[in-house]
């Protein structure tokens, strides 16, 4: 059989830590790391007699993100215990939100742009609210033991809606940056995928073209970035289809992805569906929200990456190279927008932030927010370019001084003398000089060898400390010469 | 004369007036217990250094004139009930050894109000049973007979206040684990609102069923024991802020009120004898102006069935902690799956092991839908049924429970009996009603309790009508108990 003749089928589940002070069910600070079981209370460990108690800005996360994915919201919405037994799941249940209409947010989408510039639309099967669980880790001596540190951290889980809209690794890809921008915009999580705080966990399933029906899947996890994300997909893909190739029955499992190797492993084999035993938990009263409360919510929205990034393009005539770079975090985007409001020009500052200031803050490695360079002196330094005071190369000069002063693009130029000389006299004397100087080349000119004016231009800049406007010395050398 | 007999009231007042330190009614209730406790076992920990501190410190706040009702008062825990630093065992093997590293509210907020704890009571294991017997250390026995049983699950604190051990003690009522020991030990036993006492710190068994619930030898001081624990708690979502007025709940008043008496109740399960007492206090409460009416609430009849769906469905979920992992027993093994099946299975006795596997079965996929959902129906109408009957009467009037104290051991082996105990406690429960149960009577020397419900929330009127019927009734008094 051909390869191209299966279609992949991809639903992305994405867990995503939330951005709060305390965990979901307690006042444990939630933070990541730290000495085991530091951060545990009765509660999140599941001593007897402690009770759970919502976290109201974690419920609030959720239902803006799950307006930012245009889903209905359950004006009532209920936690769930889902029962199973496991080391890391103090109480044995973990809270959670079962059904169809239930969760907080469901049948939404999210309009996205593809690495190729194209628009996508994936369709969204729901975003609920519900606990982490604790960690186990292996001690010495076959030993294991579980830090509970993150066990009540709220997660959001979101899920895509069925049968999957994805059909390649790279829309998966793609799916999953846009995903995480999101989040990352609406304050609701750090996207930090090495520490775990994102977690992506495609289930793939290959099914030869034209059919019905999808094909066995198999649920992947530790995707500890994007390009795991990609290259777990494409491997699984291969694996499945070889398997099947060969006449193999492929049986649904979850595989982990093992990024130094290249390769997934089976974590374990589903032989049933699993019971959890969901109910309604009745120690926590039903959620029940306004109308009001939720248009609230809504009309606080804060514009989301899709609609910036379009902005950038059709308004501000930028690239979607340009755009996309601008967008990678909320506080460069700001910091854009910020100085285009100054006066900058807009693909002028772009490129001054995607450029040098990119390159200065990596070798540095700090953040725009870290650095003395605010949108004002950006503004300052693409106007002083624009009116023709400083020429771009001096420019960098002045931008690297700038960098590591903070002091004022305009000052730096008065200050140290690095305005450009448009006083078309002492740009002729200076001419006039360096053509008397260099008869030969003045000869060669005359004689047609037109070549040496660039020569003669270079030793104008130079005498000028490249200070003089570049265009004029162009002009007037030629002027000298033919005259 | 004992002072370990006086109501709590009365205690009140001679600490107040110093005729009594805190320290001195504090020892004469230790002393109690180690005479008679060998014989009663009410206690599965008695904390005599914590007794002395806290007696300690209450008589620290009465010199300073900033005692409230119980400050200075003994109190005994059911050992369900959470206790920083005092051993909390739910009568388990799975928590035999196991001290909470934290206080729950109502342990919380007694120690506040200066009440000093003696100690721990016993209870069927995990509240799960009706006659103190499925403890997995040892059975209480009922002070008015030893060879009966006190009932259950909070036998051991009704024992400790029907024997003088304590003048008050706390218990937890899923189906009727309060009122029915208090019932058959002759004592005052109050379920509250489901919300009006917190549940942090209680153990749970089933959370939308478990309340916790006081003891006492009178109802004014079942009342002071209520008043100090209730009110909205910010640990329990489950919690209510409800006004209540005390002073409204401490005026005695029957005449005018209008009571009802359920058909389903008086009927069929119930013992001559409870029946007879039962109408006895109705013919006592028609004479002082109260209106009693028979009334029809149908839905009675699925209550034991609808509480042996919910109950075991959330102690299923609720009991999976006890893993091994983190506290209590452990018995080790290659790996962590068969390490929790070693423990749970030592672990748990045959009643509570019972409940569970009863509780998985009906929330497994497949049956949900036949039993969780339908018990959630039948609990539903079942409540409104009540919500009705409540526009008309003021009160509702039953039997507590079916029979007098049975022998020990005679239900064991009869689970559909011991179940059947709770026949007439269960629908408090199920509607998350207020239920005081109150003695109203003897019969062969064994104590019968009535049951008084209200409609949510309507504890003042529960206690105005609860204090005017203690008045038609003769007062407590010990019993003699003979020690070996
Ligand atoms: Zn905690």
């Amino acid at each position: 059989m051909q390869a191209a003749s299966y279609v992949l089928s991809v639903g992305m589940e994405v867990h995503a830590e939330l951005l709060t002070k305390t965990k979901m069910f307690c006042r444990c600070p939630n933070e990541f790391g730290g000495e085991p079981n530091t951060r545990v209370c009765p509660v999140c460990l599941g001593l007897p007699g402690s009770l759970p108690v919502i976290n109201r800005p974690a419920v609030e996360h959720v239902l803006r993100t799950a307006l930012a994915l245009n889903c209905r919201i359950a004006m009532r919405s209920v936690f769930h215990r889902k029962n199973y037994f496991y080391p890391d799941l103090p109480k044995a249940y973990q809270i959670s939100q079962y059904g169809e209409t239930n969760p907080l947010g469901h049948s939404g989408y999210m309009d996205f742009f593809t690495e190729d510039g194209g628009e996508r639309r994936v369709r969204i099967r729901r975003v609920h609210l519900e606990e982490d669980t604790g960690k186990l880790m292996h001690l010495p001596g076959r030993k294991s033991g579980v830090d509970f540190n993150r066990a009540g951290v709220p997660l959001m889980e979101i899920v895509t809606d069925y049968p999957p809209d994805i059909h390649s690794p790279q829309e998966a890809l793609d799916y999953s940056y846009q995903l995480r921008l999101l989040l990352i915009y609406l304050g609701a999580c750090d996207g930090k995928m090495e520490e775990g705080s994102l977690r992506c966990e495609p289930n793939v399933s290959i099914a030869p073209e034209g059919h019905q029906e999808l094909g066995t899947k198999t649920e992947l996890k530790n995707l500890s970035s994007f390009r795991a994300v990609q290259s777990g997909i494409r491997h699984e893909a291969e694996r499945m289809r070889h398997a099947l190739e060969r006449g193999d029955t492929l049986k649904q499992e979850t595989r982990g992805w093992d990024e130094e190797n290249e390769k997934s492993y089976v974590m374990r084999v589903k032989e049933f569906e699993d019971d959890y035993r969901y109910f309604p938990d009745p120690d926590l009263p039903p959620m029940v929200f306004s109308e009001e409360y939720i248009e609230g919510l809504r009309a606080a929205l804060p514009e989301l990456p899709t609609a910036k990034r379009k902005r950038f393009m059709e308004d501000l005539g930028l690239s979607d190279y340009d755009a996309r770079l601008l967008l990678a975090g909320p506080a460069w985007a700001r910091f854009f927008e910020e100085a285009v409001a100054q006066g900058g020009d807009p693909k002028q500052v772009c490129n001054w932030m995607n450029g040098d200031f990119s390159h200065l803050l990596n070798e540095a490695g700090r953040t725009a927010e870290a650095s003395k360079v605010t949108p004002a002196h950006i503004a300052d330094l693409t106007g002083l370019i624009a009116s023709g005071k400083i020429s771009g190369r001096i420019g960098k000069e002045v931008f690297e001084h700038v960098f590591q002063t903070g002091r004022m693009p305009s000052d730096v130029v008065k200050e140290e003398g690095k305005e450009q000389i448009t006083d078309a006299g002492s740009i002729r004397e200076v001419v006039s000089e360096v053509l008397s100087q260099n008869p030969e080349a003045v000869g060669k000119y005359r004689e047609g060898k037109k070549g040496v004016h660039g020569f003669l231009v270079g030793q104008v800049m130079r005498k000028t400390e490249g200070m003089a406007n570049p265009e004029m010395v162009n002009r007037l050398v030629t002027e000298e010469l033919e005259r | 004369m004992d002072l370990c007999g006086l109501a709590a009231a009365q205690m009140r007042r001679m600490l107040d007036s110093r005729e009594v330190s805190a320290e001195e009614l504090a020892r004469a209730h230790l002393d109690r217990i180690s005479r008679l406790d060998p014989a009663v076992r009410a206690f599965i920990t008695v904390c005599e250094d914590r007794t002395l501190t806290d007696a300690a410190e209450a008589q620290k706040q009465i010199d300073g004139g900033g005692q409230g009702a119980l400050t200075g008062i003994p109190v005994a825990l059911k050992d369900n009930m959470i206790t920083k630093g005092v051993r909390t065992t739910c009568a388990s093997r799975i928590l035999e050894k196991y001290v909470p590293p934290f206080e729950g509210t109502a342990a919380e907020r007694l120690r506040r109000a200066g009440a000093v704890l003696l100690g721990k009571t016993n209870l069927d294991e995990f509240a799960m049973g009706s006659s103190t017997e499925y403890s997995a250390f040892f059975t209480t026995r009922n002070p008015w007979d030893l060879e009966r049983v006190p009932g259950g699950s909070s036998g051991g604190s009704a024992a400790a206040v029907a024997s003088g051990m304590a003048p008050i003690a706390y218990g937890s009522d899923t189906g009727g684990s309060v009122r029915q020991p208090a019932a058959l030990c002759g004592v005052v036993g109050l379920k509250p609102t489901y919300g009006r006492i917190s549940r942090y710190g209680l153990v749970a068994f089933s959370s939308s069923l478990d309340q916790i619930g006081p003891f006492g030898r009178s109802v004014e001081d079942v009342i002071c024991a209520f008043e100090a624990v209730m009110g909205r708690d910010p640990h329990d979502s489950t919690t209510v802020d409800m006004p209540y007025d005390g002073s409204k709940a401490r005026e005695p008043v029957l005449k005018g009120r209008r009571i009802g008496v359920p058909s389903e109740l008086l009927s069929g399960e119930i013992a001559p004898d409870v029946s007879h007492a039962v109408r006895a206090a109705l013919d006592l409460i028609s004479d002082a102006g109260g209106e009693t009416e028979e009334v029809s609430l149908p839905m009675i009849e699925h209550g034991v069935a609808t509480y042996y769906i919910i109950a075991p469905a959330e102690a299923s979920s609720n009991l999976a902690r006890y893993d091994g992992v983190r506290y209590g027993l452990r018995i080790d093994a290659d790996d962590s799956i068969e390490m929790m099946k070693g423990t749970r299975s030592a672990g748990f006795g045959s009643e509570v092991t019972q409940r569970i596997m009863i509780g998985t079965y009906v929330l497994s996929a497949g049956y949900y839908d036949a039993f969780y959902t339908k018990a959630h129906q039948a609990r539903t109408i079942m409540k409104r049924q009540f919500q009705e009957a409540f526009r008309k009467f003021d009160l509702l009037i039953a039997p507590t429970s079916p029979v007098p104290a049975f022998r020990l051991g005679e239900r064991l082996d009869d689970p559909m009996a011991m179940k059947l105990a709770d026949f007439c406690t269960i629908p408090a429960n199920i509607g998350g009603f207020p239920a005081i149960s109150l003695n109203c009577g003897f019969s062969n020397g064994l104590p019968i309790g009535v049951q008084l419900i209200a409609d949510s929330f309507q504890e003042e009127t529960l206690f105005s009508v609860a204090l005017a019927l203690e008045n038609l009734l003769p007062p407590f008094a010990l019993p003699e108990i003979e020690v070996a």
